[in-house]
């Protein structure tokens, strides 16, 4: 167990030290895209609000809960990219020479990658709230859900990705197949229109994808109103959802490694 | 108990048959060579021996732990210098050998003495604060040596340590390995140079096609050519050099045999090594009354027995290519 954790803490260490010398890369790269949904569909879409159904205040404040998932998305989805470039480089034989429990790769990658996902949460609840007021109405309780709910969403979408860095080959097949993931993942999901200007089949669709419920919940939690029981439902889903991405995952794995 | 046990290895990807039938020890205190050409199943060795790859079939041991079911007692005893540099270029150099200190659990005091002396031996001291980023090839394969050292292993495996290298760090990092091999590390390493083979390793085993084609210290498999060699060329016309040969082969007891050009004009004679048996050569040649054009005399060569076990050269020549 100790020696689990000085294994953990430095491989953590390592993508923080990284990550420390590609400030730029991570700006622009993570924060900014996400920012400029924000601003550009913001302004874009203000009368969607005029829509039968629709329940929060301006498209702004629908919106923002739409952003939060999508970062989480984003660099959930992205979770295995460092992962598969070791892989590439000859640096992961390195790592797997040493007498190390396998599983320390894999959850330094989890630690590192949600630490990033809180930050970037934070950052665009912040931008949401400088450029436009618009904030969590549930208070800090509240605050506190919403990442818990970004958090379990990412937990599984990073189990996914690693396991697709360890499964497929080369980094050219891998980022096409995360554009193909993406897309269909935030149209066929409550980011950026509600349920009911859905056509039926979309909205159908759109009730199986667990990014759905992630987004119903921190949007609920945004514009203020307490629903438990769709909060601990949605809780559930996310669960379940994490379970099944990390049992596949550890399976895709550990044939791999041993 | 030896270093490595090898015993039948036999690893297929697929259907292709990258290691067959291998079987080898390598012992205590020893600098091993795994020599063969690209493809013969180097590196699948190193990395069964380096429990990232499972064998097909066969036992591997390294320092009494069996590879299957102890990999970790394995991975323990062994440090790893792959073959393509595995470093990270946002890293500095002492951020690298503290990362893998932390993966062989150092304590902090231990890894901090540690990382001087391997920086000391690598002469990294002055650098290791640079991102990898500003290293040099050379640099880098210095960084490369120094993680596979951190570990204090009891083996260090060194896949080709000088591919791509320039002439001065080769032999810097052959430097290392004997200073290494004298403070009595066992070594194994693969290459595909000779020359590396011959100055370094103590024993060698070639490989070709996955297959051991011969064993042994480069000296015995050079002696085991049958000796030195005299290449004798005589003027064009009729020579009659079976005559000639037969004589050779029966007056003189230091030659172990001749082979002769079809075109009659060159001969090739192994003697017992040793320049002496030149001047009674050529004395004999000219008595049976034959005029000598040119004479040569060679020893045998590490490429000499690579192209006698196998057929081939090591590398196809860079004319042809
Ligand atoms: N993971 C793999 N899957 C399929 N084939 C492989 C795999 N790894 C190696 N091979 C094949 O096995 C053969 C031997 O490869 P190996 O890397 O062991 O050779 P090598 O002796 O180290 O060569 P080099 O001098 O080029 O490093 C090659 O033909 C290679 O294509
Ligand atoms: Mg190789």
């Amino acid at each position: 167990m100790r020696l689990l954790l000085q294994e953990t803490r430095a491989l953590t260490m390592r993508s923080v030290k990284r990550l420390s010398r590609e400030r730029i890369s991570m700006i622009f790269g993570l924060i900014q895209p996400m920012l400029f949904w924000l601003i550009l569909f913001g302004n874009l879409f203000q009368k969607t609000a005029q829509i039968p159904g629709f329940q929060a205040p301006d498209y702004i404040t629908f919106l923002t809960a739409g952003v939060v998932v999508m970062t989480v998305l984003n660099s959930g989805l992205s979770g295995g990219v460092d992962l598969l470039f070791d892989k590439e480089s000859g640096f992961l034989e390195r790592l797997l020479s040493a007498p190390i429990n396998r599983n320390s790769l894999i959850y330094s990658r989890f630690i590192f990658v949600m630490g990033i996902t809180s930050v970037q949460i934070l950052v665009i609840l912040l931008a949401a709230f400088l450029l436009f007021g618009v904030y969590p109405h549930s208070g800090l309780v509240g605050l506190a859900f919403i990442m818990l709910v970004g958090l379990l969403f990412g937990l599984g979408l990073i189990a996914i990705s690693l396991t697709l860095a360890f499964a497929i080959k080369g980094h050219g097949n891998f980022f096409a197949l995360m554009g193909f993931l993406t897309l269909p993942l935030i149209f066929l999901s409550t980011a950026l229109v509600p349920i009911q200007a859905m056509p039926g089949w979309m909205a159908f669709l759109a009730g199986f994808n667990p990014m759905t419920y992630a987004i119903e919940a921190v949007r609920e939690l945004i514009i203020g109103g307490w629903h438990w029981g769709h909060l601990l439902k949605v809780l559930v889903v996310l669960l379940a959802f994490d379970a099944v991405s990390i049992g596949l995952s550890s399976r895709v794995f550990h044939r791999q490694v041993g | 108990m030896k270093a490595i046990e090898i015993h039948n290895l036999k690893k297929t990807f697929g259907e292709k048959n990258v290691v067959e039938n291998l079987t080898l020890d390598v012992e205590k205190g020893e600098v091993f060579g795994l020599l063969g050409p690209n493809g013969a199943g180097k590196t699948t060795t190193i990395r069964t021996i380096l429990t990232l790859l499972k064998p097909t079939e066969g036992q591997v041991t390294v320092w009494g732990h069996d590879v299957v079911t102890q990999p970790r007692d394995v991975r323990q005893v062994l440090g790893y210098v792959p073959q393509e540099k595995a470093v990270d270029r946002f890293l500095t150099g002492r951020e690298h050998l503290i990362l893998v200190a932390d993966l062989y659990h150092l304590t902090r005091p231990e890894a901090k003495k540690r990382i001087e002396d391997v920086l000391a031996l690598v002469d990294l001291s002055q650098k290791a604060d640079e991102l990898v980023n500003h290293y040099s090839g050379g640099m880098k394969k210095k960084l490369d040596i120094a993680c596979g050292m951190i570990p204090n292993p009891k083996i260090l495996v060194l896949d080709e340590p000088t591919l791509g290298l320039d002439v001065e760090s080769r032999i810097r990092i052959w430097d290392y390995i004997r200073r290494l091999q004298k403070s009595g590390l066992t070594i194994l390493m693969t290459t595909n140079y000779l020359d590396e083979a011959d100055q370094l390793c103590d024993r060698i085993a070639i490989l070709d096609r996955g297959r051991l084609a011969a064993m042994g210290s480069p000296e015995s498999l050079k002696k085991g050519l049958g000796g030195d060699r005299v290449t004798v060329r005589f003027g064009p016309g009729r020579n009659r050099l079976e005559e000639l040969s037969d004589a050779l082969k029966k007056e003189l007891a230091f030659v172990n045999g001749i082979k002769l050009s079809p075109a009659d004009h060159e001969m090739e004679i192994r003697v017992a090594s040793n320049e002496e048996a030149i001047s009674p050569l050529i004395q004999k040649i000219h008595q049976h009354g034959h005029l000598i054009l040119a004479i040569q005399y060679s020893r045998p060569t590490l490429e000499d027995v690579f192209i006698t076990y196998t057929g081939h050269k090591i590398k196809e020549d860079s004319a042809l290519l």
